[in-house]
């Protein structure tokens, strides 16, 4: 399982209800319905992934979160999953709001744009970065609205949102305790832990 | 078996009688003294009764779902696609049960059936009926098959809606319920169509209010004209474009040539028009409209769909087809939305597919994937 998400299980209680947006073939929801009990949902828009969540035995709706997420009602779950999926939105806050709006908190992983090889990448070459971690090439890719660790405390900050907890994963092994003291320049991905 | 049976075929199948003495009471107030479901079942029935299924056909279905008749059959049950070895509703692992609602004109009581007070056919005086009747006829089924809880309840069209019908009537006796292009009632264009289709048959001279039946009689051409109207609202725009076009049958638009044109999708409306008003009974076909019309899920929850699924024990999966716009994406999204809100299991998928409403009758890879994936999920459990 991806390194974000490993790391997120610990603020996922057992038992409790979880919304994951974007759930992908739903191996996250698995992994926490069967070692923690966990009741949960997935959205997601890829046919072949929600085929295989369906094999899992998930609840899958086949939803465009870019449409509104308003069929949810209010404080419907504990907690609401955003994975790797805030870049690839339409409107990033709008979709924060909701997560806070149906979940009591939210967790939020995401690429930080200001990792130093990206910085390094566009500095020198004055091109968008690509790389294995991103590789996708700027005009076909799903990842629209990029941000670092910075944007992302600002706009929380802006719009009242509380960050409980921050966690990074960096890109070597050397690396988290240098993404941990510097999260905007070394972290490759960004984890929050986030309520009202 | 013969040649044309494929591996995944069920062969042939022999339809059941099940009798039934005690009056049933109807919604409409009015008593059937007794009644008949005709059914057939296929694959086997397990230790503990715990993998039956029952499937809820359409409009104009009937208890044939799947399998051949006899070896000269041309063409399998409505559902076959669907239903059989190695298929979403696989007969290895299911005790498949498929009966012909009351109402009906293959076999179980409708219209047709002796009227036991007259010693007559029941003609247009046969009761009115609601989705609830045929829910209410099928638990008896299922109290004599020995099912007291079915795995799944699976339903498309007016079956989804059945289906829907049994959660709520009967939550401790189905784990899943099914629901494919469905919706929770019918829209004021879907009530129009099914007028359109009603007027057609009342105003063939041989309907005769329905009497047509006392006097061998057929309204064959307001019965063909109701199903034209009817498939053409089944198919989509580009279902009809990919399979006609604007192809003609006969005929030549070359100058000088008067000779009469035919658009294969005349033919083609026609030839089905034709074949539905030799196998369907019109007062069958009135009623059955008209239980499509009075269907409201949630009409004695206050009209709230969310109070009302709050009355459902089981998982829901909900499926919809992108050119279907007689039960468009949008109504299923409404089941779907309700359940959420009633905090209920369900899962949605809304298959891309040019086939319209037809679409969940037919063999597209995704869906069949999806379908499959569910039914697993339902043996499992």
């Amino acid at each position: 399982m991806r390194l974000d998400l490993t790391h997120i299980q610990r603020w996922i209680a057992p038992g409790s209800r979880v919304l994951d947006l974007g759930c992908a073939d739903g191996e996250f929801l698995q992994t926490l319905r069967d070692q923690r009990q966990v009741r949960g949902t997935g959205i997601e828009i890829d046919q072949a992934d929600i085929n295989s969540a369906i094999g899992r035995g998930l609840n899958i709706i086949e939803q465009d979160m870019d449409k509104g997420l308003a069929n949810f009602p209010d404080q419907s779950f504990d907690t609401v999953v955003l994975a790797h999926a805030l870049q690839a939105v339409h409107y990033p806050d709008r979709v924060l709001e909701e997560m806070l709006r149906i979940g009591r908190q939210g967790i939020v992983t995401f690429p930080n744009f200001g990792h130093w090889r990206c910085r390094l990448f566009l500095g020198a070459r004055g091109r968008m970065p690509v790389s294995s971690f991103m590789p996708h090439t700027w005009y076909n890719t799903p990842n629209i609205h990029f941000c670092t660790v910075h944007d992302f405390e600002a706009l929380c900050s802006e719009r009242g949102i509380r960050i409980l907890a921050r966690d990074v994963v960096g890109n070597t092994e050397r690396e988290p305790m240098l993404a941990n003291a510097w999260p905007n320049l070394f972290a490759t991905t960004a984890i929050y832990h986030i309520t009202r | 078996m013969s040649a044309n049976f494929d591996s995944h075929s069920i062969g042939i199948v022999t339809p059941q009688v099940a009798r039934f003495d005690d009056p049933l009471m109807l919604a409409c107030g009015r008593e059937l003294p007794n009644y008949e479901l005709t059914y057939e079942t296929y694959g086997e029935l397990n230790h503990d009764n715990s993998n039956a299924v029952l499937i809820c056909h359409a409009l104009s279905g009937h208890h044939h779902a799947a399998g051949y008749h006899s070896e000269e059959d041309r063409k399998p049950g409505w559902w076959n696609e669907c239903i059989g070895p190695g298929k979403p509703i696989d007969t290895n692992q299911f005790f498949v049960v498929s009966a012909n609602n009351i109402g009906g004109c293959h076999g179980s009581t409708g219209p047709t059936a002796i009227n036991p007070a007259t010693g007559k056919a029941w003609g247009p005086d046969f009761p009115s009926l609601r989705a609830r009747d045929w829910v209410n006829s099928q638990a008896r089924l299922a109290d004599r098959l020995g099912i007291d809880c079915w795995a799944a309840v699976i339903g498309g069209s007016l079956g989804g809606m059945q289906a829907m019908r049994w959660s709520l009537e009967y939550p401790d006796r189905l784990k899943h319920c099914i629901v494919i292009a469905a919706a929770m009632k019918l829209s004021a264009q879907n009530l129009a169509f099914n007028e359109l289709a009603r007027q057609a048959i009342v105003s063939d001279p041989a309907f005769e209010d329905g009497n047509y039946i006392y006097k061998g009689a057929v309204p064959g051409q307001g019965l063909a004209l109701a199903r034209m109207v009817g498939h053409i609202t089944y198919l989509s725009d580009e279902a009809m474009a990919n399979k006609f076009g604007r192809e003609l049958r006969s005929g030549s638009f070359e100058m000088g040539d008067e000779d009469n044109i035919e658009f294969q999708v005349q033919s083609y409306l026609r030839h089905q028009g034709s074949q539905f008003s030799g196998n369907f009974d019109a007062n069958t076909y009135i009623l059955m409209t008209r239980a499509l019309d009075y269907f409201d899920l949630a009409r004695e929850y206050q009209h709230d769909p969310v109070k009302a699924f709050s009355n459902a024990n089981c998982s829901f999966f909900v499926a919809s087809f992108s050119t279907d716009w007689r039960f468009a994406p949008a109504r299923s999204r409404e089941i779907v939305n309700a359940l959420i809100a009633a905090d209920r299991p369900v899962t949605y998928t809304e298959i891309e597919a040019d086939e319209g409403h037809d679409a969940f009758l037919m063999p597209i890879p995704r869906y069949l994937e999806a379908f499959s994936a569910y039914m697993k999920r339902v043996g499992e459990s």
